[in-house]
């Protein structure tokens, strides 16, 4: 039985009516941390989707705060089953800065950012730089295109505002290929050295 | 007749009270060495008027026929001619596979400066079989006939000049018109887009 409103038909068929627009980003799973050493994303665990039912992956960061002064926000992915998170990248890194006292309005690449198929966890601030203070945090997002495919190399791009550990903000813009044309079933967050101490990563779906 | 559920309306009037999401699919076009690809208000689906106040393209695995850029160009005739004036700014970082580092460029041989031309929101793209660039474009308000209309795209590619690149890409400006943005065509500066798929999003304000 159809549910009927005004003349538009809004339900039929067990489904929303076709005719219907609904949004096309679909939170798919929320982690928070607590003194985290990693937070997984894995297809099929943990109601995690992360396969060919959406075209692009995006993940959210909102106030992630180190437990470790001067650290960084990597992340990492890896195919089937693996779990050693050390796929190819090569990536490019560039970052604004400005002072809390005004000095040091700049754009500059970051090569200790970037890698030329390294397997290392990548960076998604300036090295080595982020505060630990207590309202201090990074947030941003990152962006993974198509990461089941298996013709292309799967395109990455990230965009973070960060505090500095001198009290500075930092906006990095960091872009790059995971180089493998093996389907992609997992991506690892961390903090380079120390834990995640609090803070929340959603993973939504583009439909 | 209101749809009424734990004392919450959830549709009334032939409409949803409940929230369904603010970033609706508008239209999927999937290349198959295409010269252009083109979303028409009207046409096909389409909606690009002022329905949403910003439209969103996302740019997934676009694959090029030849060693060349992705482009875009407006139209405020209902795709007749795409032919708008563009003042933008163009900014790349590259970094290669063997570790050769390219610093973040000003591409001033890359902007437009009232160009009527195509705007240029990528760099070479290689045609080597998993080659591709992905990303993204906001455009704003473009049925707005008070101001001009800003954009913003953000690409990701891989080129290759003897090893492979990663090549990060920010176009940005304004179609310098206070007429409405009806049609934008997106295409390679050579060539056909061999594969790839762009998406177009309305975003809603309320």
């Amino acid at each position: 039985m159809g549910v009927i409103s005004n003349g538009t038909t809004l339900l039929d068929a067990g489904a929303l009516d076709s005719g219907v627009p609904t949004g096309s980003m679909t939170l798919i799973k929320t982690l928070t941390a607590s003194s985290s050493a990693t937070l997984d994303f894995v297809n099929g665990a943990s109601n995690v989707v992360f396969d060919g039912t959406y075209k692009e992956y995006v993940f959210k960061f909102i106030n992630i705060h180190l437990a470790t002064n001067g650290q960084n926000f990597t992340f990492q992915a890896d195919t089937g089953t693996n779990t050693n998170y050390n796929q190819a990248i090569t990536s490019t890194s560039f970052t604004a800065y400005h002072g809390e006292n005004g000095n040091s309005g700049t754009l500059s690449y970051s090569a200790s950012g970037d890698q030329a198929q390294g397997t290392a966890f990548q960076l998604l601030n300036s090295t080595s730089e982020i505060g630990s203070d207590a309202d201090q945090s990074l947030s941003g997002s990152l962006t993974i295109y198509d990461p089941s495919n298996t013709t292309f190399v799967k395109n990455f791009m990230a965009t973070t505002n960060w505090n500095e550990l001198n009290d500075f903000t930092g906006n990095t813009f960091t872009a790059g290929y995971i180089n493998t044309t093996t389907a992609l079933t997992r991506v690892r967050f961390k903090i380079s050295s120390g834990n995640i101490d609090s803070g929340v990563i959603k993973m939504y779906g583009v439909k | 007749m209101a749809i009424i559920s734990n004392a919450v309306t959830i549709a009334d009037a032939g409409a949803f009270s409940a929230s369904l999401g603010s970033m609706i699919l508008i239209k999927t076009l999937t290349a198959s060495n295409s010269g252009t690809l083109s979303f028409v208000h009207g046409a096909s689906d389409v909606v690009l008027n002022n329905t949403y106040p910003i439209y969103m393209f996302k740019f997934i695995n676009i694959h090029p026929a030849s060693h060349t850029e992705f482009t875009f160009n407006t139209s405020i005739d209902s795709g007749s001619n795409y032919n708008v004036a563009k003042t933008t700014t163009t900014t790349s970082a590259y970094h290669g596979e063997n570790d050769a580092s390219g610093p973040t460029y000003y591409y001033i041989d890359e902007d437009l400066a009232q160009g009527t031309g195509v705007a240029r929101i990528s760099g070479d793209i290689y045609t080597d079989n998993d080659s591709s660039m992905s990303g993204e474009m906001f455009l704003f308000s473009p049925s707005s006939t008070t101001f001009v209309k800003h954009f913003i795209s953000d690409t990701q590619r891989m080129d290759y000049s003897g090893a492979g690149y990663s090549n990060q890409w920010k176009c940005a400006g304004y179609t310098n018109t206070t007429s409405a943005v009806n049609a934008i065509q997106f295409s390679m500066v050579t060539g056909n887009i061999a594969s790839g798929t762009i998406k177009l999003y309305g975003i809603k304000d309320s």
